[in-house]
């Protein structure tokens, strides 16, 4: 064999005084690169297969360990940087698409760190939400053109129909991630956690384990253009639907889940062969159109008998206003928009961080075209797609966004260090795996207290900004651009944006 | 009595148990000294079983009817009245091992430091919690009343 030109991307620091060679970091590393040598009772790194996923760092009862990037530099060079040149290498030697896991890494502009928000001074109180109610109860779905009331009988009553819509405590969904592409505890913890905090998870594409259907009332069941897992059990026990078009990591792109992942348990909710590969198509084979979607959104409420929302999720690409628009006359109760820094398990390199556009700039658009055309209450708005923190997701909702979904944050508090190798199904955190000998290490019950302090802390952060700006309910703040202003940015941002630059005032 | 109860689904077999069991029960009790220095090295009253997927961190059950009780000839191993623990006292010990042959789950080992003394989880007496269980980085060990598993 050849000797590889690819150099090891980290570099395993070993410091001797501390290892005890206890081999934990051996038995935790997946990748094989700590090997224990018996003969002189010592511990070595064989770096070259480091992911970084710190692991062994992690759980090493000495702190013997540290993972740095390699300090090996190549010549300096703005054009050819050490990743083009890397990339070259390893595409030279296996000559397939490259791939890789979670959202796009390259420093392309985060428009959430370019926002700032309000406060109020003087003329406007702000609010202590430790004293004073706080509203962040949000409902998603179809809202009517106007309400009718009914004072008959002494009573007010809402004579207009409203038609289905979910609950949220706080608006945070946790995002799509199928039962294969992440394990069986992860998907059980998102579900408890989901229901612990009054909010929703979401199957994606991967059907519902049939374990899982207690936790239907929180549960948005997809349906994607594989159709795998869609059965009338699956689309009854959820309390929402959604149409997958395409998702940010990947948009125009199906997906591919590797035969050797598809285990019994995923096979049966799948309904595929166990060992068979899970091939999920770019398009949907019966939507080439708006008139297609409107009738696969019908069917899906027809067999639910109108009884839940469905909503339709499209990654932001260039044109996502108007294909929004479309989505909304089509029927759809819920348009969740995925941008360039949303997630994935597994997706071309060159695809996740070249094809899409920030969900800042894509929710600030939708949400402009929808009320510029008049129907923006026909449908709730969910951005998805890199949101880190609390200001992140109150900044998306001032944008205009009715709640967001969070998957690599809800994954990152499991454990997941980004290490971006979802694809290998070999991650040291027992998260995107169906090792057996990993699952284990993601326990439901750990994972679901994090995943519902994380919502938790959230949740007080935003009650906090909100009560700052004077305003004591989350949906008086959706759409409220006042209340933001921008930083470093050009007039032709600030434009799509619909916001003022810092310093302008009325 | 407050027993030490074992996950198995969650066990991870990264064996952090014993090595803070064997450090608690060093003489120093401090990690980097218990293992580079002190000679003999002192005896992790955990193991981890392991066949396959399956793995276990396994001490001393402290068994309401307790064989090693009886087996003892001196009065060696003997119920703490307080804890209700089963403990075990170093200068009773006359070594017949009677301990180790009679205990249905194992979990007494000889301490080859010594030519007499037995080696058996003592719950981390004077802890709040068997360090075992506080260091489990996975809570497949849990320290709760009841019989458990």
């Amino acid at each position: 064999m050849a000797l590889t030109l690819y150099p090891s991307e980290f570099r395993i620091e070993r410091d001797q005084e501390r290892c005890i060679a206890c081999q934990v970091c051996v038995r935790q590393c997946a990748n094989d690169c700590h090997i224990y040598d018996a003969e002189d009772d010592s511990v070595s790194t064989d770096e070259s297969r480091c992911v970084g996923c710190h692991r062994c760092a992690t759980l090493c009862p000495t702190g013997a360990i540290t993972i740095r990037e390699t300090s090996m530099h190549f010549r300096t060079n703005a054009n050819w940087s050490a990743r083009a040149l890397k990339d070259v290498y390893k595409q030279a030697e296996t000559g397939g698409v490259l791939l890789t896991g979670m959202g796009c890494d390259r420093p392309y502009p985060t428009y959430f760190d370019r926002i700032l928000l309000n406060a109020s001074q003087v003329t406007n109180p702000s609010i202590d939400p430790l004293r004073e109610p706080m509203e962040l109860r949000t409902f998603l779905g179809s809202k009517p053109d106007r309400i009718e009331l009914d004072y008959s009988g002494g009573d007010i009553r809402l004579a207009t129909n409203l038609g289905p819509q979910l609950v949220l405590e706080t608006p945070i969904l946790f995002s799509a991630m199928s039962y294969g592409s992440i394990s069986y505890n992860a998907c059980w913890a998102l579900a408890r956690a989901a229901k612990a905090a009054g909010t929703f998870y979401n199957t994606g594409e991967g059907g519902l384990h049939s374990d899982f259907y207690e936790y239907g009332e929180n549960t948005i069941a997809q349906v994607a253009s594989g159709r795998f897992g869609v059965h009338a059990d699956y689309l009854d026990v959820a309390a929402a639907l959604e149409i997958k078009i395409g998702q940010g990591a990947k948009p125009g792109i199906g997906g591919h889940l590797p035969g050797e992942k598809v285990s019994e348990q995923i096979s049966q909710t799948r309904m595929i062969p166990v060992g068979t590969d899970a091939l999920s198509p770019a398009p949907h084979h019966d939507i080439y159109s708006i008139e297609d979607l409107r009738q696969l959104i019908f069917a899906l409420k027809e067999a639910t008998r109108y009884s839940k929302p469905v909503g339709v999720k499209i990654a932001a690409v260039h044109n996502v206003a108007p294909i929004a628009s479309g989505i909304v006359r089509a029927g759809a109760d819920i348009v969740a928009i995925d941008g360039l820094r949303g997630g994935t398990g597994a997706a071309p390199t060159i695809i996740r961080d070249n094809v899409g556009i920030p969900i800042e700039l894509a929710i600030a658009a939708v949400d402009n075209r929808l009320r510029d055309e008049g129907i923006r209450h026909r449908a709730s708005v969910i951005a998805a797609g890199g949101f880190r923190n609390s200001a992140d997701i109150i900044k998306a909702i001032a944008l205009g966004a009715d709640a967001v979904y969070v998957a690599t944050g809800a994954l990152v508090a499991m454990g997941c260090h980004l290490c971006q190798k979802c694809y290998t199904g070999k991650c040291n955190w027992g998260i995107a795996t169906q090792d057996p000998y990993l699952t284990k290490r993601l326990n439901p019950n750990i994972a679901e207290r994090r995943l519902t302090n994380l919502l938790r802390g959230w949740s007080l952060e935003i009650k906090e900004m909100l009560g700052g700006m004077g305003i004591n309910a989350i949906e008086s703040l959706r759409g409220n651009r006042e209340h933001l202003r921008g930083v470093g940015m050009t007039e032709g941002e600030l434009k799509i944006l619909g916001i003022k630059s810092a310093g302008e005032a009325w | 009595m407050k027993r030490i109860h074992v996950h198995e689904e969650y066990c991870i077999g990264c064996r952090l148990c014993e090595i803070h069991c064997l450090v608690q029960h060093s003489k120093s009790k401090k990690i980097l000294k218990a293992f580079k220095e002190e000679i003999p090295r002192a005896v992790a009253r955990v193991s981890v079983q392991e066949h396959g997927y399956l793995s276990f961190a396994l001490q001393c059950r402290h068994c309401e009817e307790a064989p090693c009780l009886e087996a003892c000839i001196t009065g060696a191993m003997h119920r703490d009245r307080k804890t209700e623990a089963v403990l075990y006292d170093e200068e009773k010990c006359v070594g017949c091992w009677m301990c180790i042959m009679v205990c249905p789950f194992g979990v007494i080992k000889r301490d080859l430091n010594s030519k007499r003394v037995a080696s058996k989880c003592d719950l981390c007496m004077g802890e709040e919690m068997p360090v075992c269980v506080r260091n489990c980085p996975n809570e497949a060990l849990t320290f709760e009343e009841g019989i458990g598993t």
